[in-house]
């Protein structure tokens, strides 16, 4: 095309440019330093000050953490053995993790059972595995529904009757529906479906474990909920309250979205109330006021009011972070599902709640973490989570007056905790991106 | 404007308008809080007929046929789709909804499914066929809108004509009686309103019932049979397309025709 006239107006293209690869001086370690330290007089300063203000915090910690002593007996022997070092800020004393470890994961869990709590554990990586990754094998799902009961039962031990009673009733809740479903209508099966397991759990299951129990124990050794503490109990809390607060918290959006004035009334009520409440109060009122409305003789298991609770307060938020991805999803959404004859709850089901929850998956998982984190509150009510346990210690004239090594520990393990939920939720966000 | 929908000849052999009642609309009135936006409609729609509704933007064309599954409430009158009565009786509702398949302006697929999974997704849950099937139904759309190599991308990674039409084989893998079109071109670029296009004269001709809302002028005077015009709630002008264009009665008629086909 180089002949191209000047002087002419018109031009026709003959022929096209083929593609061709970048230039190659735009790459390399140094080009990247350039681009990102030292790209300006400005950045170039902020960058120095940066690694000046990382060179003095290192200079400090790494030392304490390294030189730390792990054979000393008692917080004494151990000071007495770090002066000898010479260092500036003395260094940690670790031997009170390797002292206190197994209390710090099992609390004061009977050590000849630890096994069931390690069992729970790995059983519950098992179970989490086919939710985290649909890849896997779906057939699992199923111990992933029994887990919780498989749990239950190996923590408290126990006769196996209470988890058994306890599963026929959500047995009976689909025989409920499923039967009436067909006969009387979806409206009645529902409520029945509800029924049922409540009326089943309140007055039978209670004897008919007994009674069952009495004919063949099928029991376990029983620990009671007092000897339960550390990161067990932690994760116990954690865990349970994140598995129950997404659907709850689900069904509240839903709630509040709804067209139906009561139900719209509750949920709004519900959320707000639990919203503008501290976490503490409403673990205050489990752990004392609880029993003042209960019919007395009731024994509520303490953890079991403090799982409530926890649940409780993080389903009204994650009720709102639900809500902003149904917000954020286009009205044109809702149209097509409506107007290819969807009815609401698969139209929900299938189209607006796979999208909003996508959208949402960030918030989902701040309030996972925050729950997690929440779980130490609990040693204000006298539960002894790690943080609780790390008073007990100190109550010990051993470790008297220790205090950073206990809580650096501590914030570790919570650390890779949260840490691995938060990549997890990325790895989730980028699965499921199915723009270009 | 482009001022034919397709250049290859149009086979009018099954475009047979029939005596039964596909849609009828007794003065039906609708309202936006205060705002009078349908007044009065009356409207029979017959068994294959091709119907365009024109008019300017705002004069309540678009309310018109999200009013016939009832993505939108009248408030007055009666609509009767297929001898159901639409009333807030949402068994009703679904029924005709199933037999009425509609497309958007912005074709509104679900981003978060394949487009054989878009396609699938109605059939297997609510018409309960079994996925096998299900799936070779979808193909079979697919084919007919010439994108069967694309079922299992994701809609985000398909140009705006391509998802047009896949949302047009979405509707058409539920069976519909009668396809309810929405400026199914306007958002599509120039190149591409064609091909979507194309899919429709296709429909109408294996015997479609089709109400479209449309500014596609070429496509009403090769396809229609019947032209609506709309302006502020109210159906102003109606004929048969030769007559509509080229002996408009109205003067709101012949102005926006003037305007629309002036250049």
């Amino acid at each position: 095309m180089s002949d191209t006239h000047a002087q002419t107006v018109a031009y026709v293209r003959e022929t096209m440019l083929p593609e061709q690869a970048p230039p190659s001086t735009a790459a390399g370690p140094i080009k990247w330093m350039r681009d990102n330290l030292f790209s300006s007089v400005l950045n170039t300063v902020l960058t120095l000050l940066s690694v000046y203000f990382l060179w003095v915090v290192l200079t400090l910690v790494l030392p304490w953490v390294w030189y730390g002593s792990w054979t000393a007996s008692s917080l004494k022997e151990c000071r007495e053995a770090v002066a000898g070092l010479g260092l500036a800020h003395g260094a940690a004393c670790w031997s009170v993790i390797g002292e206190r470890y197994l209390q710090l994961i099992y609390g004061f869990y009977p050590d000849e059972l630890y096994w069931r709590a390690n069992l729970a554990f790995i059983l519950m990586l098992v179970a989490l595995a086919p939710v985290l990754y649909p890849n896997l094998a779906r057939k699992i799902l199923w111990f992933s529904a029994l887990y919780p009961f498989v749990a239950f039962w190996l923590l408290w031990g126990g006769t196996l009757w209470t988890p058994v009673v306890a599963v026929a009733g959500f047995v009976f809740a689909y025989l409920a529906f499923e039967i009436l479903n067909r006969t009387a209508g979806s409206l009645v099966a529902v409520i029945a479906a509800i029924l049922a397991p409540v009326v089943w759990w309140l007055l039978l299951a209670g004897p008919v474990s007994n009674g069952l129990a009495s004919v063949m124990p099928l029991a376990i050794e029983p620990v009671e909920s007092a000897k339960f503490g550390g990161f067990m109990l932690s994760i116990i809390i954690g865990v349970t309250g994140i598995a129950m607060s997404l659907p709850l918290g689900i069904l509240l959006a839903l709630g509040r979205q709804s067209d139906l004035m009561i139900v719209k009334a509750i949920c709004v009520g519900f959320i707000e109330f639990i919203r503008g409440v501290p976490l503490i109060t409403l673990l205050f009122v489990a752990s004392t006021l609880l029993n003042y409305f209960l019919p007395p003789g009731t024994t509520f298991d303490i953890i079991l009011r403090v799982i409530i609770m926890v649940t409780l307060f993080a389903s009204a938020y994650m009720a709102e972070v639900v809500r902003g991805g149904l917000a954020a999803l286009p009205t044109g959404q809702y149209e097509a599902a409506d107007a290819l004859g969807l009815d609401y709850w698969k139209a929900t089901r299938l189209i607006t709640m796979p999208q909003a929850l996508k959208i949402s998956i960030p918030g989902i998982v701040s309030t996972f973490i925050g729950l997690f984190k929440d779980t130490t509150l609990v040693s204000i009510i006298g539960l002894l989570d790690p943080i609780g346990l790390t008073t007990n210690i100190r109550a010990d004239s051993n470790w008297n007056g220790i205090v950073w090594e206990l809580y650096g520990f501590i914030a570790l393990i919570f650390f890779i905790f949260c840490f691995s939920m938060s990549r997890y939720s990325m790895y989730l966000e980028r699965k499921l991106k199915t723009g270009h | 404007m482009s001022q034919i929908a397709t250049d290859r000849e149009i086979d009018r052999s099954k475009m047979a308008v029939s005596d039964e009642v596909a849609i009828q609309i007794n003065k039906m009135n609708k309202w936006y809080g205060a705002f009078h936006v349908l007044r009065d409609i009356d409207m029979t729609v017959q068994r294959g007929e091709r119907i365009v509704i024109a008019g300017p933007s705002g004069s309540g064309k678009s309310t018109l046929i999200r009013c016939i599954n009832r993505l939108e409430e009248h408030q007055k009158g009666d609509i009767i789709v297929d001898g159901i009565e639409l009333t807030s009786d949402l068994k009703n509702i679904d029924k005709i909804r199933r037999e009425v398949g509609m497309c958007f302006q912005h074709f509104n697929l679900f981003p978060h499914l394949t487009i054989l999974e878009n396609c699938t997704l109605a059939p297997m849950w609510v018409r309960k066929t079994p996925k096998k099937e299900a799936e070779e139904i979808a193909m079979h759309f697919l084919e007919k809108v010439k994108i069967p190599e694309q079922a299992d991308k994701y809609p985000g990674q398909l140009s705006g004509g391509q998802q047009q039409r896949v949302a047009i084989a979405r509707s058409l893998c539920m069976k519909p009686r009668i396809m309810l079109f929405d400026e199914p071109t306007s958002a599509l670029d120039p190149e591409m309103i064609k091909e979507v296009l194309d899919t429709m004269v296709e429909l109408a001709e294996e015997g479609m019932t089709m109400l479209c809302v449309t500014h596609e002028m070429g496509f009403a005077k090769q396809v229609a049979n019947r032209v609506i015009f709309m302006d502020a709630g109210q159906i102003v002008e109606q004929n048969e397309p030769e007559e509509f264009f080229n002996n408009p009665k109205s003067e709101r008629t012949k102005l926006f025709l003037s305007q629309i086909l002036g250049h």
